[in-house]
């Protein structure tokens, strides 16, 4: 049974090739993924996220519960005893992007965790992953005394605005924009429990604004309206995936998987292993320990960029010069921005420095890369902007 | 929406092929343009190849996906749209004019009989957009 999002009707009435996606009917492409994503590069996009996961978990063990779930710190971590260095913690009205582990540290999802309260806490998860992360909480939670679990996924709409003119086009609907990323505050003025996240999956300046089901269509038309003359336009499932790929996003069933773990993904700076506990914990310190001895052979996530004209994709096996399969390519595409092929891929760790050259097996023919450095694309600073 | 004209003859995998002097010139049809988005790579044979009824003769990618493209009839290829090459997108403007793919001297002209006509190619098309 494929599901649909309270904005089907708006996808259908603007045209949208609409495809089977994580068990859900979603926008593939509206005018075309190139026009797309040059749009959310120069001017704006808007996309819906429905699909994906809302959990909440709360309660005054809510802290505790979430920090032992994910790798990244929640609770404050005491990281030098004699200095008494303490990193501190997710305070109130911010979101971090983090991973779940399962105990041999291998990726369950990747999140974003909000603190929306002190005692409150928004865990967004992948729509592909919605059922499994869904049971994971629910044997997490029962852990502890005093946090609860509710699934809100069927309830919330997720819409993400994204590109340089993200910023202009909400201010003209509302006053209730945070103005540093990661921040997550509520719109009253957009619905009663619509909450405004600076983040995305785009590599532009950006928001997801989560809202009630009921409330979808209205905030939906009303930024449409709002981005009209700012060049505004609603993109699909494509240039999401070109998007975020140029910009070295990570998604989950390509480059995260649960037999890849975060240190190897490129992952490291969301894992903190002085953390006292968390699921995972004693596979990533001895995972960590082993990638430092040379004689273990270890494999990295890098960016690459095809030298000829072919173009690696997702599956695509890496190959040594005996033609032998080393590695794999976990995304690929032709980036619309650069104008050439590049990717993602799983190389032996000695190959990842910039300019290190490999093959890959392209069905019937082989390719020419070479490993590159991420992002592959990064916005323009811009003064006042995040 | 998706046209296909009348001068052409069509095969189950969205190739399109059209009798001219003797020889005929292929391409992809209007609904594999469709299905495949923007086009960006267009892997053919150079001129010479022999080519196979119903056998791969190249690829075309688009920024989502890669297609197989299958000969609609056996023969020799004559002549390659080398335009393809610095300007794939001409696939997703004209398919059926500027974007054709390559011209083949048929060894057995009789193989056309085995093409869909468009009235049953539309049918084809309609049967598997659910």
């Amino acid at each position: 049974m494929t599901r649909s999002t309270p904005l089907i009707e708006e996808h259908r009435r603007l045209g949208a090739k609409l495809v089977p996606f994580a068990g859900w009917s979603m926008p593939l492409q509206y005018s075309g993924i190139v026009d797309e994503h040059h749009a959310v590069r120069q001017h704006a996009g808007l996309f819906d996220a429905s699909h994906m996961g809302e959990l909440e978990i709360h309660g005054p063990g809510a802290e505790t519960c979430v920090d032992e779930l994910v790798t990244s710190r929640i609770s404050p971590v005491v990281q030098d005893t004699e200095n008494e260095k303490i990193r501190p913690g997710l305070p109130v009205g911010k979101g971090r992007y983090t991973v779940a582990c399962n105990t041999q540290g291998g990726i369950l999802d990747d999140l974003l965790v909000y603190r929306l309260a002190q005692e409150r806490f928004l865990v967004v998860c992948n729509a592909s992953n919605h059922e499994k992360i869904q049971a994971h909480l629910t044997q997490h939670v029962a852990q502890y005394s005093n946090a609860t679990l509710t699934d809100r996924s069927d309830e919330l709409s997720l819409i993400a605005l994204q590109g340089p003119a993200a910023s202009s086009i909400l201010s003209r609907i509302t006053p209730a924009a945070p103005t540093t990323p990661f921040h997550i505050q509520q719109a009253p003025d957009l619905g009663e429990e619509t909450l405004v996240a600076r983040t995305g999956y785009t590599g532009e300046d950006g928001f997801e604004i989560f809202c009630r089901n009921t409330d979808a269509v209205p905030l939906w038309q009303k930024i449409m309206q709002a981005g009209k003359e700012l060049g505004i336009q609603p993109a699909g499932l494509g240039a999401r995936d070109t998007l975020r790929l140029e910009a070295r996003l990570s998604l989950y069933g390509n480059e995260l998987t649960e037999q890849t773990n975060p240190l190897e993904a490129g992952l490291g700076w969301v894992v903190h292993l002085h953390k006292p506990a968390f699921v995972g914990l004693d596979a990533l310190r001895k995972i960590k320990a082993s990638m430092t001895q040379p004689s273990q052979s270890t494999r990295t996530l890098v960016g690459f960029e095809m030298t000829d004209r072919n173009i690696a994709r997702h599956g695509h096996v890496v190959v040594n010069a005996q033609g032998l399969e080393v590695g794999e390519i976990t995304s690929g595409a032709p980036s619309p921005t650069l104008g050439r092929a590049i990717g993602l891929a799983y190389v032996p760790s000695e190959w990842k420095e910039v300019g290190t050259a490999f093959q890959i097996k392209i069905r019937h023919k082989v390719g020419t890369a070479r490993v590159c450095a991420t992002p592959f694309y990064k916005r323009p600073a811009t003064l006042g902007t995040p | 929406m998706a046209n296909y004209p009348n001068e052409n003859l069509y095969t189950r995998d969205h190739e399109w092929a059209r009798e001219e002097n003797g020889l005929v010139r292929v391409g992809i049809t209007a609904y594999a343009v469709e299905q495949l988005g923007d086009v960006t790579l267009v892997d053919l044979p150079a001129a010479g190849t022999d080519v196979k009824a119903h056998d791969r003769f190249g690829d075309v990618e688009s920024v989502k996906t890669v297609s197989e493209l299958f000969a609609p009839i056996s023969g020799e290829i004559v002549e390659v749209n080398d335009a393809l090459e610095s300007s794939p997108e001409l696939i997703n403007e004209a398919p059926y004019d500027t974007g054709w793919l390559i011209v083949v001297r048929p060894s057995d002209p009789s193989e056309l009989k085995q093409l869909m006509a468009p009235a049953a190619y539309e049918e084809h098309v309609g049967s598997l957009d659910g």
